[in-house]
């Protein structure tokens, strides 16, 4: 039973489905990976699933209620955060005020949030008067998976959350998300290094094109032959 | 005796002039710094609005002094002025909804929204000059001089006189009351905050669950705000002229581009750099000399580099150079497109 799941959504730009009838989702507490080539319509299935594209066909169901028309807000509000790909901090506000304006629309936890996030990065922490656009860009990433964590979500989505960092950067990334969804939150994303990502990952999803082709466990996807060969470069 | 003699001449021709004179430009730099990185455009209206403000408080300032009520020894401007911000904010807000609202949710580019601006700037000028007519009006009232030319002589002894005048006193002290008030809103506050959250990144603004349009009235609020105060300073010190507010909008951008656009603190810089500038090569140095060079060094002509006419020019110049050489302003900003 999924927390979050897309069922047989569909989505696109204008009149051109991107992802067609496909079906993604991640469970309580567990890791699920979209992975896939190029143009597959991994990023575009996620921003449906977020509200930050209107779905033609299907459902998107948070916990047993149909989120289909809520609009990305209402999604913070009912446990769902979001990590987009590029420009995913406040450039110009200090660390501390990025994490700040994540429980902008939800103060109530605010101040044990950003105890859990100063935790889980310590970094951020030495550094939090300090703009963001500063940081380096594993610091930066931290900064956006930080802010997206302080409402507290149930699932937490991201989108490519490897990409533009260093291999080690990357592992320590990893570490850190698999640590989160050790502490109950689940976690959705897209990734690039589907290798690493399928590593950490409870389900995987294969996309191309737009539609479902693999759906396994991560160490059973990385040991399917079919998908070794066509994605994971052998 | 030489030399304290030139220092005064120097403080009384350039550093009190420029202060004040840059105290303005910096708060109307202010109004189109926030008006661009918020809303994304070069507000040209701005100093009409700033003429709004300073026309609501002259309109108030003969209300009040009729009916008896003023601040003597401070101008009775200072009284009607929460009012007169009250009405320009009124005035900005009404033109959001009316004619910005219909363009930003278009989603239209910078320049047809600075087009727009302009419109509304001819449509302001014109609406300010059917209320109160195109003339002269000097609404200064109360005690003129805070330190007088004779009274510095007498206690100092020295030829020079220095003086300072309650308007300038006035926009000296309000500017900084206001600035500080401004950094501490947009630093310390959570609307304040998100303001800045917004005009640095709109799409993850409104994913955090920031209201577009509650940013948008507090960016008004804040802008029409310190139009008023900035035109009503202006009016103040040099008395009111509708076409002034129309020539003042280019030192204004001036002062918000050679700042870093987007940059309050540029803005500020951006003010005082512009007035000084102004001041400086239009100043005529022959009096200064006089005091610090031998006398038969002194050469024949003013030691003017450009005639007071050319201000504006000067403004112009400093413009053209900080485009040339750093297109983003002293302070790193937005290059405006």
């Amino acid at each position: 039973m999924y927390l979050l799941s897309g069922e047989k959504i569909t989505c696109g730009y204008g009149a051109i489905d991107i992802v067609s009838n496909c079906n993604i989702g991640v469970s309580k507490g567990k890791i699920s990976s979209v992975v896939g080539p190029n143009g597959a319509g991994k990023s575009t299935a996620m921003k449906a699933l977020f509200g930050l594209l209107p779905i033609k066909h299907g459902k998107v169901i948070l916990d047993g209620e149909d989120i289909t028309n809520l609009p990305p807000q209402q999604r913070v509000l009912k446990g769902m955060g979001f990590v987009p790909q590029t420009n995913n901090i406040f450039p110009s506000l200090t660390v501390q005020e990025n994490l700040e304006m994540g429980a902008f629309i939800d103060q109530n936890n605010i101040n044990t949030m950003l105890e859990y996030v100063y935790d889980l990065f310590p970094v951020l922490k030495d550094k939090k008067s300090q703009d963001a656009g500063e940081l380096s860009g594993g610091q930066r990433q931290q900064v956006a998976v930080g802010r997206a964590l302080m409402t507290k979500p149930k699932v937490l989505m991201l989108d490519e959350p490897s990409a533009g960092v260093s291999p080690i950067i990357m592992e320590s990334l990893f570490t850190k998300i698999k640590e989160i969804a050790n502490q109950g939150t689940s976690i959705l994303m897209v990734e690039q290094n589907a290798k690493q990502a399928l590593k950490i990952s409870d389900l995987g999803f294969v996309l191309s094109q737009g539609k479902n082709l693999f759906t396994d466990n991560g160490n059973s996807l990385l040991a399917n032959k079919e998908v070794r060969k066509a994605f994971l470069g052998g | 005796m030489d030399f304290l003699n030139g220092i005064t001449l120097i403080a009384n021709y350039i550093i009190i002039p420029g202060l004040t004179y840059g105290s303005q430009l910096a708060l109307g730099a202010l109004g189109i710094t926030i008006i661009y990185s918020v809303l994304r455009f070069s507000n040209f209206a701005h100093g009409e609005f700033m003429s709004f403000g300073a026309m609501s408080a002259i309109l108030l300032s003969w209300l009040f002094i009729s009916s008896g009520i003023t601040l003597h020894p401070l101008p009775t401007a200072i009284i009607v002025l929460p009012i007169a911000i009250v009405l320009t904010i009124s005035y900005c807000i009404i033109i959001d909804k009316f004619i910005f609202k219909f363009y930003r949710k278009q989603n239209s580019k910078s320049v047809i929204n600075l087009i727009v601006s302009i419109g509304v700037m001819f449509f302001t000028g014109g609406l300010i000059r059917f209320i109160i007519g195109p003339g002269d009006r000097n609404f200064f009232d109360g005690e003129r001089f805070i330190l007088n030319a004779r009274t510095f002589k007498n206690i100092t002894g020295l030829n020079e006189g220095l003086t300072l005048k309650t308007t300038q006193g006035i926009t000296i002290v309000l500017s900084i009351l206001i600035v500080i008030l401004l950094f501490w809103f947009l630093n310390k506050t959570k609307t304040g905050k998100s303001m800045r959250a917004y005009s640095d990144n709109k799409e993850l603004a409104l994913l955090s669950g920031i209201n577009p349009e509650k940013v948008v009235l507090i960016t008004w609020i804040i802008t029409g705000t310190l139009a008023c105060i900035a035109g009503t300073l202006y009016g103040l010190d040099k008395s009111y002229k509708p076409f002034t507010y129309l020539h003042l909008v280019l030192p204004i951008f001036s002062a918000a581009i050679v700042g870093g656009v987007g940059n309050p603190v540029g803005a500020i810089i951006g003010g005082f750099v512009i007035a000084f500038s102004e001041l400086i090569i239009t100043f005529a140095y022959k009096k200064i000399f006089f005091y610090f060079l031998p006398e038969t060094f002194l050469p024949d002509g003013l030691l003017q580099i450009l005639s007071t006419d050319y201000k504006i020019a000067v403004s112009f110049m400093m413009l053209v150079l900080v485009l040339l050489i750093k297109p983003t302003g002293i302070y790193k900003g937005k290059v405006i497109e």
